[in-house]
């Protein structure tokens, strides 16, 4: 589960409250456009430790956050 | 479009080393404050130059929501804060279409800071850690792009990047786009934010830099002692609106811009000519413009950068473009004595301090100035203000590139 650090992350980026971070959340809707996802995409490689190669379209949180799952294995 | 049209000046907003608005920078320059103080934002341990005209206090967060502060260089972050205050202040908003509304802005380099912090994360980590921000950041044009963004400016959007004259170039430009019909309301200026590093070693290197430590001995324009500028920061911005147009909506106006000489020396990559051809012709140019006459009184905000050199060019030039018995009468100052140069935001507080010069009659003075070099042999108002009931006030600026710009003002 990597939803708490996604959402801590967007509420640094954005400045909306950790609170409003849902999973079901899109991107888009929270502020995040494609530069900026890149960016929390970086963000969250140092927090936890691990490269992200995203080769996939991802909207929402809960998506991210089960992407990486499977990437690791 | 053959018109000749009056421009007027209806809106300021300033983030300056002397305070983060207008009234704040103005009643510094007029007191003889020194906005020059030991560099804050790096470690200046390894550098011969230790000091700078820093902005400080500066809340990004005023003026932009936190995910746009983290996408913009402190460059255009300046412009971005500048312009909203002049904008809020003249009312202008709304009154023009956004297809006749543009933005000139000036910068020295853009995003230079941005520049240093993604090229050392390429350097150390490798390329996929470059920012996707990096380019939008340090672009140059950034600041006028994301103003017009805020201000919904649909006209002409571009930047004035002529080194030390970008401020004045974007102000000269924006009177031609609103003088000649291109424009009804142009928002102008210059921003700079390149205290960093790379920028101060590579001044260091070329001896253009104070190497003082004492900051009201470093930046010494027209002194014997000087020994180069005091790089600063900052930005100023202005609403250069069609004078009718201000007119009719009842707009508060600052003053005129009358006149507008550009040129270049077309002789150097740094030096200045040493008869000062380019500056003494950009000067003529905007004296013609503003319908110059021997009875104006006259203030010159010189470029005044306190190295070596230019303050004599300088000196030369104001002699060739008035004469030498009317330059030796006129009011010459510089404001860099006490803001630093702020590079491409130079021109803009420069344009700032004469207009409030001619508005309210009081020359700001070249401070910590004692031994007057006998080279540069004007009125060069040390140290104090002084009142004069001025009639046209003129802002050199000259830049790298063999670049000269020469703005004129005029009370309404």
């Amino acid at each position: 589960m990597y939803f708490d650090v996604i959402a801590k992350i967007v509420s640094e980026r954005t400045g909306c409250d950790v609170a409003d971070v849902k999973p079901e959340s899109k991107f888009a809707d929270l502020g995040i456009d494609s530069l900026d996802t890149v960016e929390l995409i970086m963000n969250l490689e140092d927090e936890i430790d691990m490269e992200i190669e995203l080769d996939q379209k991802i909207e929402t949180v809960d998506e991210l956050d089960k992407f990486i799952q499977s990437k690791q294995g | 479009m053959s018109e000749n049209r009056r421009v007027v000046v209806t809106g300021i907003g300033a983030i300056t080393p002397l305070g983060n608005n207008v009234a704040e920078t103005w009643e510094g320059m007029k007191n003889g404050k020194n906005g020059i103080g030991p560099i804050t934002l790096f470690d200046t341990e390894k550098f011969k130059a230790k000091l700078g005209a820093e902005v400080k206090g500066f809340d990004p967060q005023e003026y932009l929501e936190i995910n746009e502060v983290l996408r913009t260089d402190r460059y255009a972050q300046f412009a971005v804060a500048a312009a909203q205050q002049a904008v809020e202040e003249s009312g202008v908003q709304g009154s023009v279409e956004p297809e006749r509304f543009g933005v000139i802005f000036g910068t020295g380099i853009g995003g230079i800071s941005t520049f240093e912090v993604e090229h050392t994360k390429l350097m150390e980590r490798g390329p996929r850690r470059v920012s996707p921000l990096f380019v939008p950041m340090m672009i140059g044009n950034m600041a006028a792009g994301m103003i017009a963004i805020k201000h919904d400016c649909r006209n002409s959007a571009i930047p004035a990047v002529t080194a030390c004259a970008s401020g004045s170039n974007a102000i000269g430009e924006a009177l031609r786009l609103v003088r000649h019909g291109y424009a009804d309301a142009v928002i102008t200026g210059g921003s700079e934010a390149a205290i960093v590093p790379s920028a101060i070693a590579g001044f260091v290197n070329m001896q253009a830099l104070s190497v003082s430590e004492n900051p009201d001995e470093a930046s010494l324009p027209f002194d014997k002692r000087r020994g180069g500028f005091v790089i600063g920061e900052g930005a100023v911005a202005f609403i250069l609106e069609e004078y009718e147009h201000a007119k009719a909506r009842g707009a508060k106006i600052y003053g005129e811009v009358c006149g507008y000489g550009s040129t270049c020396d077309a002789y150097h990559v740094t030096a200045p000519h040493p008869e000062a051809r380019g500056a003494a012709q950009a000067m003529l140019e905007a004296m013609r413009e503003a319908g110059y006459t021997e009875s104006d009184v006259v203030y010159v905000n010189a470029h005044g950068t306190g190295t070596p050199m230019n303050d004599v060019i300088e000196t030369e030039a104001i002699k060739k473009a008035l004469g030498v018995e009317k330059a030796k009468e006129s009011y010459v100052s510089s404001t860099k004595s006490m803001t630093g140069h702020m590079l491409g935001g130079a021109g803009a507080i420069e344009a700032l301090a004469c207009i409030f010069a001619l508005n309210e009659g009081v020359i700001p003075p070249t401070i910590n100035l004692n031994e007057q070099d006998e080279e540069c042999d004007l009125n060069c108002v040390p140290n104090t203000a002084v009142e004069a009931d001025i009639t046209l006030a003129l802002s050199n600026s000259l830049g790298f590139g063999g670049h000269n710009a020469c703005i004129a003002f005029r009370k309404v």
